[in-house]
C-alpha cells in the first residue's frame, strides 16, 4: 500500500500476494460474496438454510485454514511470523491465536444469529417503527437474511484488524468491520426504535473515533514518513523529529482503538448499543469486536510503540483504573441485564488493559487468554438472554428475572454459571484468565493497578450475586416471562459456553499453553 | 508424662522431608472423588433419584471416612519422618515461571482433618437421614452436603494455597446454599447473602496473601513458600500474616468479621452442626496453624492472632449469654470456642497442638449438641426459643444425657474433653509471659468463667424446670437414626480429650509439622484449678438464675449488657455503618455515576468552556451529543496527559 | 515560512471580505422585513410543510451512491489501463476480480428492487 509512491515513476512492478497465507481471510470474505449472491438469486424459502451453511461452513473452513497456516507456514519454518501482502499484512503466532479465537467466537455468534425459534431481526428494517408496512412485513413472515453476510463481511474485518501491519490497513480493517455492525444493530425486530437509536448512536460516535484514529494515523506519518509499524517503531527507536507530534499521533491512534474496546471515557456507547441491538449481534461485538479491537491495540502497542512503553503507560494506567472502576460501580444500578451486562464488559476490558500494560510476554498471553476465555462465556450469557421472554419479546428488565431458578433451574444455574465467571471465582475460567492478567500485570511492575483489578472485581462481584439472589431466592411474579424451549442451534451455543468456561477453569493448561506458545516471540515486525 | 519422646522432638528442629505417596495415599484423590461423586448424582439425577438419594448421600462421606482410616492406619506405621506425602495429580496451572501442581499432601495435620470432616460428617449425614425426613428437598440437602464435604476436604489435602483457596470458596458455596436451603425464609436468604458477603471479605484477604506469596517466594506450593519464607524480609511476612489472618477472620467468624454466624442458624441443624460448629468454621485454625512457617516468623502477625481469638472468646460468650434462641446460644458458643483455638494457634508452637486439640474435641461435643438441639427442634414443632422449652429431660432422655456429656465436655468438668484441652491453652497463654501474656491468659480465664455460666443457663431452660410448652406440642425422643449419632458423639465429647493428651499422644503425632511447646504443660495446673473455680462459679450463678427459680416465658428487660448482647454485642451496627453505609453511599454514588455523572462531568467541563452544555442539552436528543463532547474530553485528556508525561 | 507569507495574505484578505460585506451590508442595507424574506431559501415559492411520519423517497440518495461507485472504480481503471502492460496478467486478474466483486454489490441492487423507480 505504501512506498509505491516513489516506486510509480520508475518501474512498476506487479506486487506478491501470499494468497496461502491469506486464505483464511479470502475465504471469510468470499463466503461473504457469495452470500449477498444468495440473496439476490436464491428463492426466499431457500435463503436462510443456504446462508447457514455458507456462514459456518466459511467460518469453519477458515479455522482449519488458520491451523493449515500456523502449521505449514509457521511452525514448519520455525518463525515468529511472517509479513505478507506486500508488509500490509502481518501473520505471526499471535495474530494466528487471535483470529483462531475470533473465527471460534464468530461460529458460536452465528448459532444465535441462526436460531429460528424466536427471530431476533426485523421483518422490514425500513419500514417506519409501528407503521402499516411493518405490520404487512411481518405477516409475510420476512425476516432480513442479509445479517449473515453482513456478519461474515463485519468478521472479516475482524480478522484483518489485528493482522494489519500498517496502519492504513488497519483503517480499512476498522472500517470494515464496524460499517456491518452499525447496520446490524439496527435491526432488532422487537423495541425498534430503541435499536434503530442504537445503530445510530454507534454510527455516529464510531465515524467520530475514527476520525480520532485517521487524525493518528496522519501525526504519525508526519513524524516517520511511513504507515508501516515497523517503520514508525525504527523512528521512534531513533528519536529524531517531533515529539509532539509522535505523542499526538500515539494519543490519538489510542483513542481510537479504545473506543473500540470500550475503554472508560470512551465508552459510553457500549450500554446504550448493547441493549439496542439485537441479542446474538450483541454476543458477535461483545465477544469477536473485543477480541479483534484488543489485538489491534496489542499489536499497535507492542510493535509500533513497543520502545516508548515507559511514556505511554502512565496514561495506559489511568485509562486502565477508569474503566475497571467505572464499569463495576455503575454495574451495580443496573435494572437492564443487557445494560448489566455491558458495564461487566467495559470493566472486563479494563482486567485485559492490565495484560496489555503488563507489556511482556505473560501480559500477551494472559490477555489472550482471558479474551478467548471471556468471548465464550459472554456469547453463552447473552444466549441465555434470548431465551427469556415476555409478550414484548426478551424480558430485559432484572425485576422479571425473579425466581427464575424455581420456573427454569436449568436456565437460571447456567446464567448463573457464568456470572460467576465474570464474577471469578475459582475452577470458572475467569479465574485463570483474571489470575493470568493479574499476574502478567505483578510481573510488569503494575502492582497498584492488580490491587486495583481486584477491588473492582470485588465490586463487580456484587451485581452478579444480587441476580443469583434474584434468580433463586425470590419469588417468581405470576405473570413473569417463560423461558422458551430453543432449537439446537442456541442450546448448542449455551452448551459450548458453559462447557469451555467450566474446562478452562479446571484445565486450563492445554489452552494456556497455546496462548504461551503464540506469545512466546512477541509479534513479529 | 513421656517428656522424653518430647524432648527428642524438640531437638528436631528441621521440618520432615516431604516424600511421594506411598500404598494407599495413591487413591488418596477417592476422598475427592466419592462425595463429588454423591453431589453430581445427586444434584444432576433429578427426581428420579429422591426414592434412594439419600443413601447415596450418606453412603459418600462413609466410604471416604474409610479411605481415610486407611491412610491413617498406615501413617501410623511409618517413622515420624517418613509421615509427610505429596502426590501431584495434574499441573493445574503451567504460564511461564508460573507452576501450580494439583496436588494432595497427606501429613498427620491433614490425616486429622479427614478423619473429622469425614467421620463426624458421616455421623452427620446418618443424623440428618431422620431430622430431614419430612423435607420434600431431602435428595437435593444430601446433594450440597456431600458437596460441601468435598470442598472441605480439597482445602485440608491440597498442597499448594491455590488449592486450599479452592476448597475455601467452595465450602462458601456450599454453606451459602444450605444457610439458604429454606430459601423461601425471607430470613434464610438474607442470612445466606449476609455469610457470603462477610466471607468475600475475608477471602480478599487470602486471595491477596496467596498474590503476595507469590510475588514474594515463586511459588504457592506450602512446601515451596515454607522453604523459601526464611529469606524473605520481616515486612512481607507479616503482610501475609495479617492477610492470611484476614482470610480466617471471615470464614471462622472471628471479630470483626463475626455477624454472620448467628444469622446463619437459618439453615438446617445438621447443618449448623457439620459446617457451622465442627468442621468449616474451624477452616480459619487450620489455615494459620498450616501456615505456621510463616506465623514463627512474625511475632506481631502471632500477636494479632492471639488478640482477636481472644476478644471473639469474650464476645462470642457475652453473646452466648443473651441468647433465648438455642441455636443462637450455641452458635454465640461456637465463636467463642474457635476463639480459644485462634487464641493457640496465635501463641505458636507452643499452641499449635492445643488448638488443633481443641479444635478435633470441639468437634465432637459442639456437633452433639447442635444435633441434640437439632432434636428437640424436630420435636418441639420448629420451636427454638428456650422459653418455651423445660423438663425434657424425662421425656428425651438420649438427647438429655447426650447433651449432658457434651455440656460437661465444653465447660471443661474433668475428666472430659474441653478439661483437656482448653486448659493447656489457659495455661500456655499465661506462660507466654509479658503483659500481653497475662491479658490473654485473664481473658481466656475469665471466657471459661462466662462458658460454664451460658451452658449451665442452656441446661436448665431446655431441660430442667417446668414444661412451659403450648398445647400442640407432643415432644417424645427422636427415633435411632437420629439418637445414634448422638450416642457416638457424646462417647467422642466423653473421651477425645484425654485421649488426645494423654500420653501427649497428639503431641507426638503432629509435633514434627506444627513444632512442640518449649514447656511442658502438666495435668493439673494452677491456671486450670482456677478455671476450675470460676467454672464453678459460673454454674452457680446460672443456678441461681435459672435453676432455682421459675424462667418467665418471655424475655424480661434486662440489663444493658444484657441488651447489647441480645443484639450480638451491636455487630450488625458496626457493619453498618464500616460496610453497609459505605456500600450504600457507592450504590448512591453509582446512581448518580449513571444518570447524571457521565454527563455531568462533561457538563463541568463544558460549563468552564462557555457554558455551552446548557444549550446542548436543550437539543431534543443530546445523548449522542453529550457522548461525543465526553469522548472529546476524554482524547483531550489523554493527549494532554500523554505530551505532558513526556515533554 | 517566507514561502507561507502570501497564502496568509491572502487567507487574511478573504475572511477581511467576507466580514466587512456582511457587517457593510448589515449597516447599510434597508431593513423591510416580510414573511417571504425571513423564509430559509428566498426564492419566491412558499415551502410546504412534510406531514410527520411520511418519509422522502430515497431513490436520488441511491443514484448518487451507485455514481460514486462507479465512479471510484473508474478511478482504479485508470492507472492499471496506462500500467496494463507492466502489471500483465496480474493486474488483469485482480481488476476482473474487482469489478466482479463491485458488481455483485451492483447485482444485489437490481435484484432486490432498489433499481425499480416506482
Amino acid at each position: 500500500m505504501t512506498g509505491s509512491v516513489a516506486a510509480i515513476t520508475h518501474t512498476i512492478a506487479a506486487p506478491s500476494i501470499e494468497w496461502s497465507l491469506l486464505s483464511p481471510l479470502v475465504l471469510v470474505f468470499a463466503a461473504a460474496t457469495v452470500g449477498v449472491l444468495v440473496e439476490a438469486f436464491a428463492p426466499r424459502d431457500l435463503r436462510r438454510a443456504l446462508h447457514i451453511a455458507i456462514s459456518l461452513g466459511g467460518l469453519a473452513g477458515a479455522f482449519v485454514l488458520t491451523i493449515v497456516v500456523a502449521h505449514s507456514h509457521i511452525f514448519a519454518g520455525g518463525k515468529p511470523g511472517v509479513v505478507a501482502a506486500v508488509g500490509a499484512v502481518a501473520v505471526d503466532k499471535p495474530t494466528l491465536f487471535i483470529q483462531g479465537t475470533i473465527l471460534v467466537l464468530a461460529f458460536v455468534s452465528v448459532l444465535l444469529i441462526a436460531e429460528s425459534s424466536h427471530d431476533a431481526f426485523a421483518a422490514q428494517a425500513a419500514a417506519v417503527p409501528g407503521s402499516a408496512a411493518e405490520r404487512e412485513g411481518l405477516l409475510a413472515g420476512l425476516t432480513h437474511t442479509e445479517v449473515y453476510p453482513l456478519t461474515l463481511f463485519s468478521v472479516g474485518g475482524m480478522l484483518l484488524f489485528p493482522a494489519a501491519n500498517d496502519l492504513l490497513t488497519m483503517f480499512i480493517a476498522l472500517e470494515v468491520l464496524s460499517l456491518p455492525l452499525y447496520l446490524l444493530c439496527g435491526l432488532a425486530r422487537r423495541r425498534r426504535l430503541l435499536s434503530q437509536e442504537a445503530a445510530m448512536k454507534y454510527f455516529l460516535l464510531g465515524a467520530f473515533s475514527s476520525a480520532f484514529f485517521l487524525f493518528g494515523v496522519a501525526m504519525l506519518y508526519g513524524y516517520s514518513g511511513s504507515v508501516q509499524l515497523a517503520a514508525i517503531a525504527t523512528a521512534a527507536q531513533s528519536g529524531v523529529g517531533s515529539a509532539t507530534l509522535l505523542y499526538a499521533g500515539i494519543a490519538l491512534l489510542g483513542i481510537g482503538l479504545l473506543f473500540k474496546i470500550g475503554a472508560i471515557p470512551f465508552a459510553n456507547w457500549k450500554p446504550d448499543v448493547y441493549q439496542g441491538s439485537p441479542t446474538p449481534v450483541t454476543a458477535l461485538m461483545a465477544s469477536c469486536t473485543l477480541v479483534s479491537a484488543f489485538g489491534a491495540l496489542l499489536r499497535v502497542f507492542y510493535v509500533a510503540f513497543g520502545q516508548l512503553t515507559w511514556d505511554w503507560r502512565p496514561v495506559m494506567w489511568g485509562v486502565a483504573i477508569l474503566t475497571m472502576l467505572v464499569g463495576s460501580i455503575v454495574a451495580i444500578t443496573q435494572t437492564d441485564v443487557k445494560r448489566l451486562l455491558a458495564y461487566s464488559s467495559i470493566a472486563q476490558a479494563g482486567y485485559v488493559l492490565t495484560g496489555v500494560i503488563a507489556a511482556n510476554t505473560a501480559g500477551l498471553s494472559g490477555s489472550m487468554f482471558y479474551l478467548a476465555a471471556y468471548g465464550i462465556a459472554t456469547i453463552g450469557a447473552f444466549a441465555i438472554v434470548t431465551l427469556v421472554r415476555d409478550q414484548t419479546g426478551e424480558a430485559a428488565h432484572l425485576s422479571s428475572w425473579a425466581g427464575l431458578g424455581k420456573r427454569s433451574p436449568l436456565v437460571a444455574g447456567l446464567f448463573a454459571l457464568f456470572l460467576i465467571t465474570f464474577a471469578g471465582i475459582p475452577l470458572t475460567s475467569g479465574f485463570t484468565s483474571k489470575f493470568a492478567v493479574f499476574r502478567a500485570a505483578i510481573q510488569g511492575g503494575a502492582l497498584p493497578l492488580v490491587i486495583i483489578g481486584v477491588i473492582s472485581s470485588a465490586i463487580l462481584a456484587f451485581p452478579y450475586v444480587r441476580v443469583i439472589v434474584l434468580m433463586f431466592f425470590s419469588d417468581p411474579a405470576p405473570d413473569g416471562p417463560v423461558v422458551v424451549r430453543p432449537s439446537g442451534f442456541t442450546s448448542a451455543a449455551v452448551a459450548v459456553g458453559a462447557a469451555a468456561t467450566l474446562v478452562l477453569g479446571i484445565i486450563p493448561q492445554p489452552l494456556l499453553n497455546i496462548a504461551n506458545h503464540a506469545a512466546s516471540h512477541l509479534f513479529v515486525r | 508424662m513421656t517428656g522424653l519422646a518430647v524432648g527428642t522432638l524438640r531437638a528436631a528442629s528441621t521440618p520432615p522431608a516431604t516424600l511421594p505417596a506411598t500404598g494407599v495415599e495413591h487413591v488418596a484423590w477417592l476422598l475427592l472423588v466419592f462425595p463429588l461423586a454423591g453431589a453430581a448424582i445427586l444434584l444432576l439425577g433429578g427426581k428420579r433419584t429422591n426414592a434412594w438419594g439419600h443413601l447415596v448421600g450418606v453412603a459418600m462421606p462413609v466410604a471416604a471416612f474409610c479411605v481415610g482410616v486407611a491412610m491413617f492406619v498406615q501413617m501410623l506405621g511409618q517413622p515420624a519422618s517418613d509421615r509427610v506425602r505429596s502426590m501431584t495429580i495434574y499441573q493445574w496451572v503451567i504460564v511461564s515461571r508460573f507452576r501450580v501442581p494439583m496436588g494432595i499432601r497427606i501429613d498427620p495435620l491433614s490425616i486429622c482433618f479427614v478423619l473429622l470432616i469425614t467421620g463426624v460428617g458421616s455421623l452427620i449425614h446418618i443424623f440428618a437421614v431422620g431430622y430431614m425426613s419430612h423435607d420434600p428437598e431431602r435428595r437435593r440437602f444430601f446433594g450440597y452436603m456431600n458437596l460441601f464435604v468435598a470442598a472441605m476436604l480439597l482445602l485440608v489435602i491440597a498442597n499448594n494455597y491455590l488449592g486450599l483457596y479452592a476448597g475455601w470458596e467452595g465450602v462458601g458455596l456450599a454453606s451459602y446454599l444450605l444457610i439458604g436451603f429454606w430459601q423461601y425464609k425471607p430470613a434464610a436468604a438474607v442470612a445466606a447473602k449476609k455469610a457470603f458477603i462477610a466471607n468475600r471479605v475475608g477471602d480478599v484477604g487470602l486471595s491477596l496473601a496467596i498474590m503476595l506469596m507469590f510475588t514474594t517466594f515463586g511459588s504457592v506450593t506450602f512446601s515451596g513458600v515454607f522453604h523459601e519464607a526464611p529469606k524473605a524480609s520481616h515486612e512481607v511476612i507479616t503482610a501475609i500474616g495479617l492477610l492470611l489472618l484476614l482470610g480466617a477472620c471471615g470464614k471462622s467468624a472471628q471479630v470483626p468479621l463475626q455477624s454472620w454466624l448467628l444469622d446463619a442458624m437459618e439453615g438446617p441443624t445438621p447443618v449448623s452442626a457439620l459446617i457451622h460448629a465442627a468442621t468449616m468454621v474451624t477452616a480459619g485454625v487450620y489455615l494459620i496453624v498450616r501456615s505456621g512457617p510463616i506465623f514463627n516468623l512474625s511475632p506481631g502477625a502471632r500477636l494479632a492472632v492471639a488478640i482477636v481469638g481472644a476478644v471473639t472468646l469474650l464476645f462470642g460468650a457475652i453473646i452466648g449469654c443473651a441468647k433465648d434462641d438455642i441455636k443462637k446460644a450455641l452458635a454465640g458458643s461456637t465463636m467463642s470456642q474457635i476463639g480459644y483455638m485462634m487464641l493457640a494457634a496465635g501463641l505458636g508452637p507452643a499452641g499449635y497442638v492445643f488448638a488443633i486439640a481443641h479444635l478435633l474435641a470441639h468437634g465432637f461435643f459442639k456437633a452433639g449438641m447442635f444435633l441434640g438441639a437439632g432434636s428437640v427442634k424436630h420435636e418441639m414443632n420448629d420451636e427454638v426459643d428456650m422459653r418455651r422449652f423445660g423438663g425434657l429431660d424425662k421425656i428425651m432422655p438420649v438427647t438429655f444425657v447426650t447433651f449432658l456429656l457434651g455440656y460437661l465436655a465444653i465447660i471443661g468438668v474433668p475428666p472430659l474433653s474441653g478439661f483437656f484441652t482448653k486448659d493447656p491453652i489457659i495455661d500456655a497463654a499465661f506462660a507466654k509471659g509479658g503483659t500481653s501474656g497475662a491479658l490473654l491468659g485473664t481473658a481466656a480465664l475469665l471466657g471459661a468463667g462466662i462458658t460454664a455460666f451460658y451452658m449451665t443457663r442452656v441446661m436448665f431452660m431446655t431441660f430442667a424446670g417446668e414444661r412451659r410448652w403450648e398445647a400442640d406440642q407432643h415432644p417424645h425422643e427422636v427415633p435411632p437414626v437420629m439418637t445414634s449419632p448422638m450416642v457416638v458423639l457424646a462417647i467422642g465429647s466423653v473421651a477425645a480429650g484425654g485421649f488426645l493428651i494423654l500420653g501427649n499422644r497428639l503431641l507426638n503425632f503432629l509435633g514434627p509439622i506444627t513444632g512442640v511447646p518449649p514447656t511442658s504443660h502438666g495435668i493439673w495446673t494452677k491456671a486450670g484449678l482456677a478455671a476450675l473455680v470460676l467454672v464453678a462459679v459460673g454454674m452457680v450463678i446460672a443456678w441461681a438464675l435459672y435453676g432455682r427459680r421459675p424462667v418467665p416465658a418471655t424475655a424480661p428487660a434486662g440489663n444493658p449488657v444484657t441488651v447489647a448482647a441480645r443484639k450480638d454485642l451491636y455487630g450488625d451496627a458496626v457493619n453498618e455503618s464500616l460496610l453497609m453505609r459505605p456500600g450504600q453511599w457507592l450504590t448512591r454514588l453509582s446512581v448518580f455515576f449513571d444518570n447524571k455523572g457521565i454527563d455531568a462531568l462533561v457538563n463541568t467541563v463544558a460549563a468552564t468552556f462557555g457554558g455551552t452544555s446548557g444549550r446542548m442539552r436543550r437539543v431534543e436528543n443530546g445523548f449522542v451529543r453529550s457522548y461525543a463532547l465526553s469522548m472529546l474530553v476524554g482524547a483531550v485528556l489523554l493527549v494532554g496527559a500523554l505530551l505532558l508525561v513526556k515533554l | 515560512m517566507g514561502h507561507y507569507v502570501p497564502i496568509l495574505i491572502l487567507a487574511a484578505l478573504a475572511t477581511v471580505f467576507a466580514v466587512f460585506s456582511i457587517i457593510a451590508g448589515a449597516l447599510a442595507g434597508p431593513k423591510r422585513w416580510n414573511r417571504a424574506k425571513l423564509e430559509s431559501y428566498e426564492c419566491g415559492i412558499e415551502p410546504t410543510r412534510q406531514p410527520a411520519g411520511i418519509r422522502f423517497p430515497v431513490k436520488y440518495y441511491l443514484t448518487a451512491m451507485l455514481f460514486i461507485i462507479f465512479d471510484i472504480e473508474i478511478i482504479f481503471l485508470y492507472p492499471w489501463a496506462v500500467y496494463f502492460d507492466k502489471l500483465g496478467v496480474f493486474g488483469l486478474v485482480e481488476m476482473v476480480t474487482f469489478i466482479a466483486t463491485v458488481l455483485v454489490a451492483y447485482v444485489y441492487v437490481w435484484r432486490r428492487g432498489g433499481l425499480e423507480w416506482d
